[in-house]
């Protein structure tokens, strides 16, 4: 991680379309997609965008399509977690599985100001603004899917579970 | 002791755990699982596990439908890979490029079967919901472990029973119900559920519109959606092995989480946009918005009911020289039969651009993508900014003959105005 995480800001409904369009799906290029991440949401975070930065949105944050390539493009562009009054249930199962953090909070969206620089305390289960002036509580990431995110997504972590076997 | 709903009964089947409740987090093995172009995803990181082949080959489908034929130089060495994979592991349920769309070819080569769980690595597998089995969408990377494995985590969701009454008017569809509907619960209003349609409009609809409502139903955010089975669900597998004797359903004192009642009788043909499928009104609120595009097809709306409705409407009337009209059925099936019907020849002679079974420009990659401030209406099922191309592009959603309409006059027309 390297300088102040910032945040970017989000509203509701954010689709896969808006984070990563069909038409730039053709190459799997982790860094061709992160070059196009949020294009339709943003103009500036695909350039703005670098390590440890955290994505706060609202409600139902990737809905739509199923492409796997949305989590890729936004984890490529070094988001380390997404916290969101709500997902939709494909994108928080993608994430899970590649290792990215997503995390629902019922108050972030409202407490943060796109701009914000922010530290994510995800065992102490809170996101706390550089001058401590700002908090807003995180839920708990369920436990079952700690175990994936522990062994960095379902591959690394279905790998384990065979080699157990 | 509450009865148990349909998801309670088929997710408690497929992990082995008859009492399993909604809201339970049970190890579930699938009975088919489906996936398309991205299966060169899937086996990315199927190979990182280091396995020889998929555990059960047999309960795989593979469909190539995105981009078909190849849009690019890529896309063709996707194929060509996933062929040979297909090849290499022994899949026998392949469905090269022109066969058709991944969820229209599940339900219509009857691989999916009522009471069963399905897995497809896109959103709308919902769809096959339409003959009463439990489809939903998960992404590539998960697929891999399925492949590996043989099942995964779901959570049982709670049901929201959709009860539809009354009867659809002329120039309405399933498809101006599923637009009403999404309206009515909004995008995230059934997130993680399985919604039920039920009601006396379901018992005169055919498996086409059904699929309709089963489809749309992830743009409300369900996990799940399925059309109660009954005769015609029993009907639609009539002459295929082995015979469907009894099809699964939610008891009659399962505990529903919501109960919605839709009454269509006063319904108008709907349209929906721009950026939002929620966002609907009747016909009228939109008329004389000009459209530079009108697309009929994809996996909600390409289907040979679609088609004719379109053709009723097309007959004997030429598409407007200020857009264009695009129709991609859903199948080869489809396109046969709309051929033999003259269907085709309708919509071709009118000034339609017929395209090879596939997709089409529902993603955005290819046949029909929009330019800077283009307006395309469409029958599919997303209106989502930069769906379809450029994303100054507007695109607004409707049922295939309200898109004849529109394309006939150039601008977004009423189709009561052209039917008999």
């Amino acid at each position: 991680m390297s300088g102040k995480p910032r945040i970017w800001l989000f509203g509701d409904d954010v689709n896969t379309d808006l984070i990563i369009p069909g038409r730039y799906l053709d190459n799997y290029d982790p860094a061709h997609l992160a070059s196009h991440a949020m294009e339709g949401a943003s103009k500036d975070f695909s350039a703005g965008a670098s390590e440890g930065d955290i994505i706060v949105a609202g409600r139902n944050f990737g809905c739509g399509s199923s492409r796997e390539q949305a989590v890729i493009a936004l984890k490529r562009s070094g988001i380390q977690a997404i916290v969101a009054r709500s997902f939709a249930r494909i994108f928080y199962r993608n994430a899970i599985n590649l290792g990215l953090r997503v995390i629902v909070s019922g108050t972030a969206d409202s407490v943060f100001k796109d701009g914000d620089s922010a530290v994510l305390e995800v065992e102490a289960g809170t996101l706390v603004s550089l001058d401590g002036s700002k908090m807003a509580a995180l839920d708990k990431i369920p436990e079952h899917l700690m175990a994936i995110l522990d062994h960095g997504g379902l591959i690394p972590h279905v790998k384990a579970k065979l080699g157990k076997k | 002791m509450a009865g148990r709903t349909f998801a309670e009964k088929v997710l408690g089947r497929a992990s082995g755990n008859t009492k399993a409740k909604a809201g339970e987090i049970v190890e579930a093995s699938p009975d088919l699982v489906m996936s398309h172009e991205n299966t060169f995803l899937v086996n990315k990181a199927f190979s990182e596990i280091g396995l020889s082949r998929p555990l059960n080959p047999d309960r795989i489908a593979i469909v190539l439908d995105h981009r078909t034929p190849a849009n690019t130089a890529q896309t063709a060495e996707v194929h060509s890979r996933i062929r040979k994979l297909v090849n290499d592991y022994g899949i026998k349920r392949f469905y090269d490029a022109g066969e058709g769309i991944c969820h229209q070819l599940l339900v219509e080569e009857r691989l999916v079967r009522p009471g069963q769980l399905v897995l497809g690595t896109d959103s709308h597998t919902t769809t096959a919901g339409a003959v009463g089995a439990f489809a939903t969408g998960i992404g590539a990377t998960e697929m891999a472990g399925v492949w590996a494995t043989g099942s995964l985590w779901l959570k049982i969701p709670e049901t929201h029973r959709v009860e539809l009454s009354g009867h659809l008017q002329k120039g309405t569809y399933p498809k101006d119900v599923a637009l009403r509907i999404v309206a009515m619960i909004g995008p995230s209003g059934a997130d993680y559920k399985c919604i039920e349609f039920n009601g006396p409009l379901i018992q005169d609809m055919p498996i086409a519109g059904r699929m309709v409502l089963c489809n749309m139903s992830v743009e409300m955010g369900a996990k799940a959606a399925i059309v109660v089975p009954d005769a015609v669900t029993k009907e639609w597998f009539r002459g295929y092995d082995p015979p469907v004797k009894a099809v699964v359903s939610s008891d009659p004192d399962a505990e529903f989480e919501r109960r919605i009642e839709v009454d269509v009788s006063k319904l108008a043909p709907i349209v929906a946009g721009p950026d939002k499928v929620e966002l609907s009104r009747s016909v009228d609120k939109f008329e004389g918005v000009g459209i530079d595009q009108a697309f009929i097809g994809s996996c909600t709306n390409g289907r040979l009911e679609d088609l004719i409705a379109a053709a009723e409407v097309l007959k004997g009337r030429k598409v407007s020289s200020s857009c264009r009209l695009i129709v991609a059925p859903a199948s080869r099936k489809i396109l046969v039969d709309a051929i033999d019907m003259g269907v085709a020849q309708t919509i071709v002679s009118a000034g339609g651009t017929l395209l090879p079974p596939g997709c089409g420009p529902c993603l955005g990659s290819h046949e029909g993508v929009l330019g800077p401030g283009e307006v395309c209406i469409s029958s599919s099922n997303r209106n989502f900014r930069g769906r379809m191309g450029s994303d100054e592009a507007v695109i607004y959603l409707a049922s295939p003959a309200t898109v004849a309409a529109s394309a006939i006059e150039g601008k977004i027309a009423d189709p009561r105005r052209f039917l008999r």
